[in-house]
């Protein structure tokens, strides 16, 4: 049989090798670095809270009331300031930390799942099932998402199982519009063809190879989402509808600020410039992302 | 330019991609002339380096991981690697002109075909009015479009594939260009409509006298159209010859392997020769002939030391160490099967 | 050759025509795309029939057809002479995997997050209850057939070349013992040197396992090295049809000859009757009246452009549908 092994090991092997030079390489960006490091504080915060924060956030001092920060004309007890019933800012920032990231990591996961297994359901059966899964998304899309967490807030009462709840409601139609839109792309690919040759049914089809090859997408878009779930958070809490005081949220230390923003800037100031740069630090990691899962590379 | 001087003079041009994972000598050593009118094809699989030779002729090559790195290209006498980034833009389109293999790709959607040929003659000719929309119509009609006053407004894709192309070459044509490289023109057309436009580009050169370069995979494509052929391997040329000549009594081992391992038309073929392997990656190429690895007729030296460049006889040059050790005796390497 | 075998696979008849619509909610039917129009051929055992014509020409749809991909708005597919429409959810599944594919994206028609060794054991993961020792046998196996070595089967396709990958293509669609395979331009993605590599490598199989194949290509002396038979197809219909050399020998149809003539050989002193047509294949919504192939045909007569030729039989294996060649003419 003239089958001509030729030289494969030429192209294989040179792929293999060269990898792993290629892979640390490419975690030392600036762009990668940077929004990782705000990310690993935000979590060591979140998670050490106890031991890394110097105050107790609830604990209250007549005293010690609207100092402000260190470097501004207050002391080095309390770095950057305390609010108006005495409460070290910046130990309510450490704290706020565990609820934003608990409250978004939660709701990743309830959006992500729902709206990826809608969006590769309705993408890939598509007919009726697909139009009505379109409908309702267009829906959710549609309707002002803050007005419907509020009315929650209220019927159900202010809680985290609330801002939760609220929070994916709005999140999870543009995971189904996204993967959805994928999933159409796939659906004609030659790989998936073969795999209906085969014999495969719908249900293999979906879960072996659609999925995986909207993972990439998936974790993009997740990635973008873990700021602006805090975001919506702080909004909930800013509007009296999140998670009840005294529990320190940025959104509701955001809020408590409001009246005194002339007199005692920093105690809206520092919550919200943790928001921004949480925010910013998903973005500029969503960027990367989407830079390194280029088609071409096809794997993380 | 002297009468007798090529009109394009390329010699020894490299152009290498640096990238993270090493040099990769895209196009290395390649030197070739064409005289004016003349069509030469380049032939070449994938990797051979012949697009991205097309490409450095009008210095378009991707950057900032693509440079050329040496050579001269003499164009009527003057050294376009010498020119500025402006005086560079003066050529492209006017006196060199490309045609790309997608024609959908090539034309933009959202401007008629009329704004799309009228515009390097804005461009290089400072052209309008009445005289811009006449030639604009005649370079359509060079093309062999039928009506094309009346088509001026229309958009690409009220067009079909083939009609698309023809476009794409009347904006080549627009400005008289003494050269036009066509990259693969007819790789996304139908057979039917490839014999077409073929025939066309034929006519185009008989009326205009402009010469053509050639590039394609397609031996069948290069054996109708072209003056001369050379055949690119792996960044290099291996073998350069008129067209008759190359494909009747071929030299190098690759050319030979290429043409006996392509199904007959004409009869009945029992056993196609394959080449082994594949064509290499061009990073970390070892040293000596590139070839080598997948070569029937290599001897030690191949495989340690680059070969030469051979003139087999007038016209007719091979870059093979077996062809420079038996440029008397032909009965060394074994030749086409006819 | 022989005709008495019975075909393994037969298609009698066969039309798929696309609804076109339009509006929203409510859609009417305004058109049809007659995509097939009445196609009919049968494939012997061990034997080609290549599938020839331009994009638009229908090979494709006759292909997902065969493949049960596309289902027939009429026609028959027999199956050992059996009504495949007629099947079981048993007999389906048996006739799936009788009938397997290779595409001709290279790049496309694997899944880039599997391994080789799982994207060729798939089949059989799915379709049989082998133990995963006998699985792995078997793939390593297919691997070694199509020339590729047991530690490749580790790699994902991105590290592959075009022609290998084709080649684990191959090898997953022999992983079932299929009767016929459908080669969907199986080598035009490839590099030339490739082509004949890949090319014997199917035709050794076919050999080996007496394999069927039906082939669409458009290359036309891939066609001559590969089949058995060959099938002119031109919007939708075949308008020629005849054993391997004798349609290169004595090609009769006009569009036959145009596609010869087109077929660019590789020889610079070749001399064909260049017919070169003009215009393109018009749009399979509204073929145009009488012979669809007329406005372009530079042997047009009046009849052509009233009524649809009749097919006719020119010697005992080769069919034309051409009124040049129709009983009563005088033409020949």
């Amino acid at each position: 049989m003239d089958v001509a092994v030729g030289l494969p090991e030429l192209v294989a092997e040179e792929v293999r090798e060269s990898r792993p030079a290629r892979r640390w390489d490419v975690f030392l960006q600036p762009n990668f670095l940077l929004p990782a490091l705000v990310l690993v504080v935000l979590v060591t915060c979140a998670l050490f809270a106890g031991q890394v924060a110097p105050y107790d956030p609830l604990q209250t001092s007549l005293t010690a009331r609207l100092q402000p920060p260190a470097f501004a004309g207050g002391t080095s007890a309390h770095l950057l300031g305390t609010d108006k019933l005495g409460r070290d800012v910046l130990s309510r920032i450490i704290w706020g930390a565990r609820v934003s990231l608990s409250v978004s990591l939660l709701v990743i996961l309830i959006t992500a799942t729902i709206g990826t297994t809608l969006g590769i359901v309705g993408g890939y059966l598509g007919g009726f099932m697909d139009a009505l899964l379109m409908r309702i998304t267009d829906v959710s899309l549609a309707f002002p998402g803050i007005l419907i967490a509020l009315l929650l807030a209220v019927t159900m009462g202010p809680s985290f199982t609330t801002v939760v709840l609220a929070v994916s409601l709005l999140g999870w139609a543009p995971y189904a519009r996204l993967i959805r839109g994928e999933v159409l792309k796939l659906r004609n690919a030659d790989f998936v063809l073969q795999a209906r040759i085969i014999g495969c049914s719908p249900l293999r089809i979906m879960a072996t190879h659609i999925f995986p090859n909207v993972v990439n997408p998936l974790l993009i878009l997740s990635t973008i989402s873990v700021g602006l779930v805090i975001l919506v958070e702080s909004a909930l809490s800013y509007l009296g509808a999140g998670i009840p005081p005294p529990t320190a949220t940025w959104g509701s230390m955001v809020s408590d600020g409001r009246g005194l923003i002339d007199t005692a800037w920093w105690i809206s100031f520092f919550p919200g410039m943790a928001i921004g740069m949480v925010v910013l630090a998903g973005n500029y990691l969503g960027d990367w992302l989407r830079d390194r899962l280029d088609p071409r590379l096809r794997q993380i | 330019m002297q009468p007798g001087q090529p009109l394009l003079q390329v010699e020894d041009l490299r152009t290498y991609f640096y990238t993270r994972r090493g040099v990769v000598k895209a196009v290395d050593g390649v030197s070739f002339s064409l005289a004016p009118g003349e069509t030469l094809g380049i032939v070449g699989e994938s990797g051979s380096g012949k697009t991205i030779t097309s490409l450095s002729l009008l210095r378009l090559v991707p950057q900032p991981a693509g440079k050329i790195v040496g050579g001269r290209i003499l164009f009527e006498g003057v050294d376009l690697l010498q020119l500025s980034e402006a005086e560079m833009r003066e050529y492209r389109g006017s006196k060199i002109s490309m045609i790309l293999q997608d024609p959908m790709a090539s034309l933009n959607p959202v401007y008629s075909i009329g704004e799309q040929v009228a515009e390097p003659l804005r461009q290089h000719q400072r052209l309008s009015g009445r005289k811009l929309w006449d030639q604009v119509t005649e370079a359509l009609r060079l093309l062999r479009i039928p009506s094309p006053r009346e088509r001026l407004r229309n958009y690409p894709h009220q067009m079909s594939g083939g009609m698309r192309q023809r476009v794409v070459g009347g904006i080549a044509i627009s400005c008289r260009p003494k050269l036009i490289i066509a990259d693969e023109p007819t790789t996304a057309l139908d057979a039917t409509i490839q014999a077409q436009y073929l025939a066309h580009l034929k006519d185009l050169q008989r009326e205009t006298n402009v010469a053509m370069i050639f590039v394609s995979h397609d031996m069948g494509v290069i054996a109708r159209v072209c003056d001369r052929v050379a055949v690119m391997y792996a960044g290099t040329i291996v073998e350069t010859a008129a067209v008759r000549e190359l494909f009747k009594n071929p030299k190098h081992p690759y050319t030979i392997g290429l043409l006996n391992s392509m199904p007959r038309l004409d009869r009945k073929t029992e056993r196609l020769a394959s080449i082994e392997g594949q064509p290499p990656a061009l990073l970390n190429l070892p040293p000596g002939c590139r070839f080598a690895p997948r070569c029937y007729a290599a001897i030690d030296r191949c495989h340690a030391e680059d070969p030469p460049r051979v003139d087999v006889s007038g016209d007719h040059f091979a870059t093979c160490w077996r062809v420079d050790a038996h440029r008397e005796e032909d009965a060394a390497i074994p030749s086409v099967v006819s | 050759m022989n005709g008495s075998v019975e075909p393994v696979l037969e298609v009698q008849g066969l039309k798929k025509h696309f609804p076109v619509t339009r509006g929203m909610a409510l859609q009417r039917t305004v058109g049809w795309v007659r995509a097939v129009n009445d196609v009919s051929f049968s494939i012997p055992p061990g034997e080609t029939l290549s599938l020839v014509g331009e994009s638009g020409a229908g090979k494709t749809t006759v292909a997902k057809s065969v493949l049960l991909l596309e289902e027939p708005s009429e026609g028959k597919l027999l199956f050992h002479g059996k009504d495949v429409m007629a099947f079981g959810r048993s007999e389906l599944k048996d006739y799936r995997s009788n009938v397997q594919a290779v595409f001709q994206d290279p790049w496309g028609s694997m899944n880039p997050r599997m391994r080789v060794k799982t994207i060729v054991a798939e089949p059989l993961v799915v379709n049989t209850r082998l133990s995963k020792n006998e699985i792995r046998q078997k793939v390593l196996d297919l691997l070694r057939q199509v020339g590729l070595r047991p530690d490749q089967a580790e790699l994902y396709p991105h590290e592959f070349s075009g022609g290998q990958r084709q080649r684990i293509a191959v090898a997953r669609a022999l992983a079932l013992n299929p009767q016929l395979v459908v080669l969907d331009e199986p080598v035009s993605a490839l590099d030339v040197s490739i082509r004949a590599q890949i090319m014997n490598l199917l035709k050794d199989i076919q050999t080996t396992y007496g394999l069927s194949y039906l082939m669409i290509a458009h290359n036309l002396a891939t066609v001559r090295y590969m089949s058995h038979a060959v099938a002119i197809m031109y919007l939708g219909e075949i308008v020629e049809y005849a054993d391997g050399d004798e349609l290169f020998e004595r090609p009769l149809h006009p569009y036959t000859k145009a596609l010869l003539s087109a077929a660019l050989a590789t020889d610079p002193d070749a001399r064909n009757d260049e017919i070169v047509l003009s215009g393109e294949m018009p749009s399979p919504i509204n073929p145009p009246k009488g012979c669809h192939f007329h406005p372009r045909c530079p042997f047009a007569m009046d009849v052509c452009r009233e009524v649809a030729p009749a097919v006719t039989y020119v010697g005992s294996k080769h069919k034309v549908s051409c009124h040049l060649y129709s009983e009563g003419s005088t033409h020949q």
